[in-house]
């Protein structure tokens, strides 16, 4: 049995069933997140003060507890690594796999390295007390940042298969392994998307 | 001549044909998207320390809200117009967005709404 | 990701072993087959949860007989009922039949099996995401069951958990939000699976407006599916992060419990949990009743041997009423406290959307004009789904006015209303459904005189339990009563209805019966039966064997050359014309 429309896409639709999925999937995740910032929203908007008192210290804005710079250098990697895997697809357009094996291995890189800023980040919290349970801005903060750093490490797990073990589809099958870098490249960006929105109304506002 | 002519034509075509059936582009077209994915990237690189220079003005909340938010907005779209390639994508996906976009808007409009109600803030009554 | 379906034809030709056949397929019918029967069994798990309930309402104290024995001196010490074990049985009773009853028998099991086939697609887009979909969904029904096995035992926030309460529950509640995080998870998958198989694995000459009219239903619940659960999802986050790492998203400030004030941060809202639940929970009514009327769609049109009426209308009808599902939630918070201008707001799209509602009844109603009905067990339950139904839907319109709201709100008569439209209505719709293609999937026809005494018994003893809620609640009755109202005063009038209430429920479990022996004896020993016993016209009837093929349905791929219901067509031989005869 064969499915139709995995690799070619279909003539009505002009479109692959992955990237139908990947959309809807997308999709989904834009009611996710807006569901989060909603509530991010609403709390904000319920709040005498805004981000409030924690850890006996009164603050009046965001920056004074999160580190703006981290934060900015944070969408800096993002930005680039969503510049690397379009590079890599580019790279597989033009043939040229083992161009395409450096771009996504720097994908990779950069998304460990946003890992690693993040890690720090909330080290550096955690040291001077400020545990999410403190205050509801805390809260919030953890909660987006945290289930984004979760989008973070999925893609990581799925560029890391189509690295290693899910490369070997280019030998036998590119345009479907082109396909799929594609579809990957598109949940990757997404996730830079997010992160976008995250860090002026989280780190800025 | 006009026999080779025909020839050519076919050979073209069918290249045409076979670009298209991949709905994917020629070599030519891949590279100059790479050329427009670096200067994206830049934008964005110029538009992050803008958000940040912004952010150190320290603006009151609503105009501060806006500019950041637009420049946000900016930022998003380049992602999704250029690296997502959203720009040339088919009528389907489009209308995913739109549906899904709706819903979302509709959620904070009604969200904030009725947070607002709830505080006592009531319009038309 | 959701590119993960490759090289399932290579095993397509040599024989699967036992488990990959029928444990970890990725054969949609197989999916469907899967699904179909574990979500029976949590109906009647679901169902058995309500029985135990029922004594409890009609015998306030007394112990339970028989069964009473073999629950812990936690749950019943000496056979009675505790009041926090009543609440577990009412929190679960109502998460097992929506979220691991109705709709994985609705959709993953109804939806699974018949969507590819009425297409002419050879499985789902993903067949690999279609195992992990219902392997999601079976460890999410087993963290909800090991619930009762943790200490202080399962959630008993009811199946809304509105904080704060639920926030400060035991640890029920945690294993009920795990829970839910692997069934929308499960859900999230499945719909991507449908919108992707609906919209690009349509053979050829199959149009939209060819589709026939389940396939179309299960289209738009999927829409609801993929976009009313992730705020859900958002909720359930939240939750955990309140009761496992103490922040306060849904606890106010200086909330007293027991008597102290509760030693959190404070400066969240309860009301956002609600905003947000309700959100999904609105359409998820819809995707409860939708799959139904498709159901009762298709067995009507057969039955009737007519093309169903307005399909077109009805098509319409479904989306917008998909559409405005997302706005109308907060009707279900009209005594939160809200202003005139927003409620009047959900009251306008509340009245809004009853239209499309009424537009599909009438359709399904006059699609019964003047047609000679062919009696088949699963047109008795159509027929009697349409009545069922409409008292549902009309006993919802006080409901979504706010000056009738406040009165009724959390009484028996909300528990009527919503039961009329998912237990004599949903569930007499799906009985039917496995009625009708029992013969596709088995081969074999279950026995008419057994359907029929089950359908006449299930019929009457619903309606025995449910139509007396409304009496009660219109005298005021609360739902959540640990002893049904029997210390209030103003309910010694209806107190008494209970136990005619739960004498119908245990004659309903008794007229159950039947089904179950019906339905296994017929798998082995049923009539045997070609491949269109009901001389249907879709695709699942006319274009395959019968069970179909496996790994692929189609021994050549069918091509659609009529709309989805010509019957009875002037001229012709036969009074029904297949879609894929040119």
């Amino acid at each position: 049995m064969e499915i139709p429309y995995t690799v070619q896409p279909r003539p009505d639709t002009g479109v692959t069933n992955s990237k139908v999925g990947i959309w809807l999937f997308l999709a989904s995740e834009i009611m996710l997140f807006g569901g989060l910032f909603s509530a991010y929203v609403f709390l904000r908007l319920g709040a005498p003060e805004w981000p409030g008192s924690m850890a006996g210290h009164d603050y009046t804005s965001a920056s004074e507890i999160l580190s703006v710079p981290l934060a900015a250098l944070n969408t800096v990697i993002l930005i680039a690594s969503s510049m690397t895997i379009v590079m890599a697809w580019a790279s597989l357009m033009l043939k040229n796999f083992s161009r395409y094996k450096m771009y996504m291995g720097i994908t990779i890189a950069l998304s460990f390295g946003f890992l690693l800023v993040k890690g720090f980040e909330y080290a550096s919290k955690f040291e001077h007390g400020l545990f999410p349970s403190e205050s509801t801005f805390l809260g919030i903060y953890f909660v987006l940042t945290g289930i984004h750093a979760v989008h973070v490490i999925g893609g990581i797990v799925v560029n890391s298969y189509f690295l290693g073990p899910g490369s070997k589809m280019w030998k036998t099958n590119p345009q479907q392994f082109t396909n799929r870098i594609e579809i990957a490249g598109l949940y990757w960006h997404f996730v830079d998307i997010v992160w976008i929105f995250l860090f002026p109304t989280i780190y800025l506002l | 001549m006009s026999e080779s002519h025909a020839v050519e034509d076919a050979l073209q075509h069918s290249e045409e044909r076979f670009a298209e059936q991949g709905a994917e582009h020629s070599a030519e077209e891949v590279r100059k998207h790479v050329r427009t994915y670096l200067f994206i990237f830049g934008t964005l690189l110029v538009l992050t320390v803008v958000t940040v220079a912004v952010s150190y003005l320290h603006l009151p909340i609503v105009p501060a809200l806006i500019v950041a938010l637009l420049i946000a907005f900016f930022k998003g779209g380049l992602v999704a117009r250029h690296f997502m390639h959203l720009v040339g994508e088919k009528p389907l996906i489009f209308q995913f967005l739109i549906l899904t976009v709706v819903f979302v808007v509709f959620m904070f409009i009604l969200f904030i709404w009725a947070l607002l109600d709830q505080q006592g803030v009531r319009y038309g009554t | 990701m959701t590119n993960t379906e490759h090289d399932v034809s290579g095993h397509a030709h040599h024989e699967l072993s036992f488990i990959r056949k029928w444990i970890f397929s990725t054969d949609h019918k197989v999916i469907g087959i899967q699904y179909g029967l574990t979500a029976l069994l949590f109906l009647l798990f679901g169902f058995g949860l309500m029985l135990l309930m029922r004594w409890q309402l009609a015998y306030p104290g007394d112990p339970v007989p028989l069964i009473g024995w073999l629950f812990s001196d936690e749950q019943m010490p000496g056979g009675v009922m505790l009041p926090e074990f009543y609440n577990q049985l009412g929190a679960m009773h109502g998460t097992i039949m929506v979220f691991l009853g109705v709709v994985p028998l609705a959709v993953g099991a109804f939806g699974n099996y018949i969507v590819p086939l009425q297409i002419g697609a050879p499985d789902m887009a993903f067949p690999k995401l279609n195992m992990a979909s219902y392997w999601a969904y079976f460890l999410g029904g087993v963290v909800m069951l090991a619930s009762f096995l943790v200490p202080a035992g399962a959630a008993k926030a009811g199946w809304t958990s509105y904080p704060p309460l639920a926030d400060i529950e035991t640890m029920g509640q945690t294993m009920w939000l795990f829970g839910m995080v692997f069934l929308i998870t499960s859900s999230l998958l499945g719909a991507i699976n449908f919108l992707t198989t609906i919209i690009q694995l349509r053979t050829e000459g199959m149009t939209y407006m060819r589709m026939p009219f389940f396939t179309w239903v299960q289209f738009v619940t999927a829409f609801l599916l993929l976009l009313a659960f992730p705020p859900l999802e958002a909720a359930s986050v939240l939750q955990l992060f309140d009761r496992l790492v103490g922040t306060s998203f849904f606890l106010p400030s200086g909330l007293v419990v027991s008597g102290e004030v509760l030693d959190v941060s404070g400066g969240g809202s309860p009301l956002l949990w609600q905003h947000l639940f309700w959100f999904l929970a609105h359409p998820e009514v819809y995707v409860l009743i939708l799959p139904a009327m498709g159901i009762v769609g298709e067995i009507i049109a057969n039955n009737t041997r007519k093309p169903l009426w307005g399909y077109k209308l009805m098509i319409y009808s479904i989306i917008f009423l998909g559409f405005m599902s997302f706005i109308v939630w907060a009707h279900h918070m009209f005594i939160t406290g809200m202003g005139t201008a927003l409620s009047a707001f959900f009251q306008i799209t509340t009245m809004i959307i009853s239209v499309p509602s009424v537009v599909l009844l009438s359709g399904l109603f006059l699609s019964l004009w003047g047609s000679s009905l062919r009696f088949t067990t699963p047109m008795l339950f159509a027929l009697a789904f349409l009545p069922m139904f409409g008292i549902g839907g009309l006993t919802g319109l006080p409901l979504g006015l706010a000056p009738t709201d406040i009165p009724l709100h959390d009484t028996m008569y909300i528990i009527g209303h919503f039961h009329y439209l998912v237990a004599p209505g949903t569930i007499l719709a799906l009985f039917g459904g496995i009625y009708y293609w029992f013969p596709k999937v088995t081969g074999r026809r279950m026995n008419d005189v057994l359907g029929k005494i089950h359908f006449w018994g299930t019929f009457i003893f619903m309606n025995g339990i449910f139509m007396p809620m409304f009496i009660q609640g219109l005298a005021g009755v609360s739902r959540r009563l640990y002893d049904g109202g029997a210390t209030y005063e103003f309910a010694s009038n209806v107190i008494h209805y209970n136990e005619f209430m739960s004498i119908s429920a245990w004659l309903l479990a008794v007229a159950q019966l039947p089904f179950i022996f019906n339905f296994f004896w017929s798998i082995w020993k049923g009539k045997e039966t070609n491949e269109n016993p009901w001389e249907a016209t879709t695709l699942e009837w006319t274009a395959t064997p019968t069970p179909p093929i496996p790994h692929g349905n189609f021994a050549t791929t069918p091509i659609v050359y009529r709309d989805p219901y010509e019957y009875s067509v002037p001229g012709e031989e036969t009074d029904f014309l297949p879609q894929n005869q040119p």
